[in-house]
């Protein structure tokens, strides 16, 4: 039987609205004032609305699940929706509101790398006192010291004061104690979102093994779905402070992506507000609908068919629809188009297109669908438009980028063909 | 299914009224030693001098006291009537370093929450571990600066022409450190406690240690207090004990048992009231800091 790591069992989270905090002595005291005079709060900013008086507002609301040993738990949400409170409440950093938490082990809570680094310090001294923060004991740390240095890549610079360390390197060896840490228990805040692709990707693989090894529980928060993919086994995902997924990696990750607004795989178009350079649309852009994905959700070299129904005032003779494609963060990707013109009759009319995703990166992206028709000048004339209507999202697949995150940020949003090359034997001076 | 109390650690909403998590504290003795060490080792790198700072602040000021309290005020350095022979010089230092410590415990303490809320805000670790820390490094520089007291002092031992004697007094300087420290340090953990809050309070700490110097016999000796109000100003826990740390190193000075355990009744009152503010604060001070 696993035995159970960390059991949290309706665990509830309330804030405050309105201000609260950074107060003084002397505001508490015109206030009080003020409310025996019946008169209105002296501290209270002009115009502001008292309507957060006294409202509260729950980051967790009854949350429960368990982790057994060994597991590696993502905790997905999107902003707001309570995973960084509930990383605080298991790492004590905070009290719940209302619950239990159990667990059953020595917690290691990484929600920033460093925390305890004094710039005055040099590496070696900081490696103590960032573990003894982490809660290990100087015996322990002196056990794993070597490891530590070679781990961090700064051997060269290990008794030189941080303060003189590039954010690197003081990533680099902050990252590499918690790496270290004996612990059964380890939570992680997108702490692996710093440091370079090499280092994030030696952090991982570290990660996996010490769970996989030594059976230690891991869980972990990003943003980042494919770090999710390559790490856990597990996924939670949180929405407005309560659990609405828990179970498999891929389903979650599906969920995750269905909670946001614009991944919908069928979207009403017609009422949709148009930009001025859209309006009038003598085409009204009904609908649109993805026919082949699953929650919005498309492998790598896959090519997703939409279907696009439009109202039309008149015969159209020559109307050409164009898919604009952008990435999650809203920068163009690319655009796809129709060679030839379609005949759009007056009244309804249904297109199904189909378009080649098949070399996009694993990441998220949206769709701006237009229909415009080229006139007697040659010249493009916009029938009707709309921005960012429908998202999806292209998973990752086994062997793709030889199993390494792709870093759109670098390398872009296409992949090309593999590198063809020939081998030879090569010897002598040139 | 497990029962919840099958758990090694345990998290929930209700607290007990003294939850001091002691052994947990004590589990973490590697981190105070470190915290000791930083706090030394850092606030003396890149100074020439180095430690050597921990010994002029005190000598300066014991050299401006003994200019302006002694030779231009000429404020009386007796604690007690009698015919002693004191060097104003040891009268002052023995103040100062006493003062010192306290003051600068007391300051350091009062800060604990807010100072270290970007540590404490990211990993647990038992939260009396910083101000414990704290009143311990504070500890290691009131050694050394002892450590040159006793130097003075034994220089005028042996020069003689002084009343210097050694009595078994010279026993209680040990407690009056234990007492300053628990004093201080109960003090600043109820300030630190109530500036999560209301920061009033931090600006009230620099002010108050000043008012509640000139209300201790550290500029002056206990004869300049009129004896109608004796009573009263006896009443400042640290005045007795100052002047029985004088005492103790004279081997003459004023000794009054009642005010000595009221002002001890004081110090582990203050220290208590401090420790249950502190646990009740230091589950959740991160949501109102």
């Amino acid at each position: 039987m696993d035995e159970i790591m960390l059991k949290i069992d309706n665990v509830s989270k309330q804030y405050k609205l309105g201000q609260i905090g950074g107060t003084t002595l002397r505001d508490e005291l015109q206030r009080l004032r003020a409310k025996r005079r019946g008169e209105e709060d002296p501290t209270k900013r002009i115009g502001a609305k008292d309507y957060n008086k006294g409202e509260t507002f729950m980051a967790l609301n009854g949350v429960s699940f368990e982790v057994k040993k060994g597991e590696r738990v993502g905790i997905i949400g999107h902003n707001g929706a309570g995973k960084s409170t509930l990383l605080k409440l298991i790492s004590r950093v905070t009290a719940p509101t209302s619950g239990f938490i159990g667990m059953n082990g020595r917690v290691a809570s990484m929600l920033e790398v460093g925390t305890g680094f004094h710039g005055e310090l040099t590496g070696r001294e900081n490696i103590y006192m960032n573990g003894a923060i982490l809660g290990m004991t100087k015996k322990e740390i002196d056990s794993k010291m070597e490891d530590i240095i070679d781990f961090s890549e700064v051997r060269q610079f290990i008794d030189t004061p941080v303060k003189r360390y590039s954010s690197g390197m003081y990533v680099k060896l902050a990252f590499s104690v918690a790496a270290h840490l004996d612990s059964e228990i380890m939570i992680m805040d997108e702490v692996l979102a710093v440091g370079d692709m090499a280092f994030q990707k030696k952090c991982l693989d570290k990660m996996s093994d010490v769970s996989k090894s030594e059976g230690r529980t891991i869980l972990y928060v990003s943003h980042n779905m494919n770090t999710i993919r390559q790490l856990c086994d597990r996924v939670v995902v949180l929405d407005h402070g309560k659990v609405v997924f828990d179970g498999d990696v891929e389903e979650g990750i599906g969920v995750y992506m269905g909670i946001h607004d614009n991944m919908k795989e069928y979207v009403e178009l017609r009422c949709l507000p148009r930009d001025p350079e859209f309006s009038p649309h003598p085409v009204t852009m009904t609908s649109l609908e993805m026919l082949n994905t699953h929650n919005s959700l498309c492998n790598v070299g896959d090519k997703i068919t939409v279907r696009l129904l439009c109202d039309s005032e008149r015969n159209i003779e020559q109307a050409f629809i164009r898919m604009i494609v952008k990435s999650g963060e809203g920068t163009p990707v690319t655009m796809m188009t129709t060679e030839e013109g379609i005949h759009l009759k007056a009244g309804g009319n249904s297109i199904e297109c189909t378009l080649d995703t098949s070399r996009l990166v694993p990441g998220r992206y949206s769709l701006s669908p237009v229909v415009y028709e080229v006139n007697n000048l040659g010249v493009n004339v916009n029938l009707d438009g709309l921005k960012e209507v429908m998202g999806f999202e292209v998973a990752v697949t086994q062997g793709f980028n030889n199993n390494m995150p792709w870093m759109p940020r670098y390398w872009g949003y296409f992949y090309n063909k593999p590198i063809a090359f020939k081998w030879r034997e090569h010897r002598g001076q040139s | 299914m497990e029962e919840n109390s099958t758990f090694k650690t345990v998290i929930t909403s209700d607290h007990k009224l003294l939850d001091l998590h002691l052994r947990e504290t004590f589990q973490y003795r590697d981190l105070i030693f470190l915290f000791v060490k930083r706090d030394f080792t850092a606030s003396y790198k890149q100074t020439i001098l180095g430690p050597a700072w921990a010994i002029i602040q005190p000598l300066l000021t014991t050299v401006v006291f003994t200019i302006i309290f002694g030779n231009l005020a000429r404020l009386t350095t007796a604690d007690v009537d009698g015919d002693f022979v004191l060097p104003g010089f040891l009268f002052y230092m023995t103040g100062n370093i006493c003062w010192a410590y306290f003051s600068g415990t007391l300051g350091a303490t009062s800060n604990t929450f807010i100072a270290n809320r970007g540590t404490m805000g990211k990993v647990y670790y038992p939260r009396l571990v910083s101000p414990i820390s704290t009143a311990l490094s504070r500890l290691v520089s009131f050694g050394i600066q002892f450590t040159m007291l006793l130097c003075f002092w034994l220089f005028y031992v042996i020069r003689g022409g002084t009343s210097i004697h050694i009595t078994p007094m010279l026993l209680m300087i040990p407690l009056c450190v234990l007492q300053m420290m628990i004093l201080s340090t109960g003090c600043g953990i109820i300030i630190s406690s109530v500036t999560t809050k209301y920061r009033d309070l931090a600006m009230l700490v620099g002010f108050g240690l000043q008012l509640w110097h000139y209300g201790t016999p550290i500029a002056y000796g206990l004869q300049l207090i009129p004896e109608k109000w004796m009573g009263l100003y006896m009443l400042n826990p640290v005045t007795p004990i100052i002047t029985t740390f004088r005492f103790g190193m004279f081997g003459f000075g004023y000794f009054d048992l009642t005010y000595y355990l009221i002002s001890w009744a004081v110090s582990i009152a203050v220290f208590f009231i401090g420790l249950i503010l502190f646990s009740r604060i230091e589950r959740t001070f991160m949501d109102t800091i």
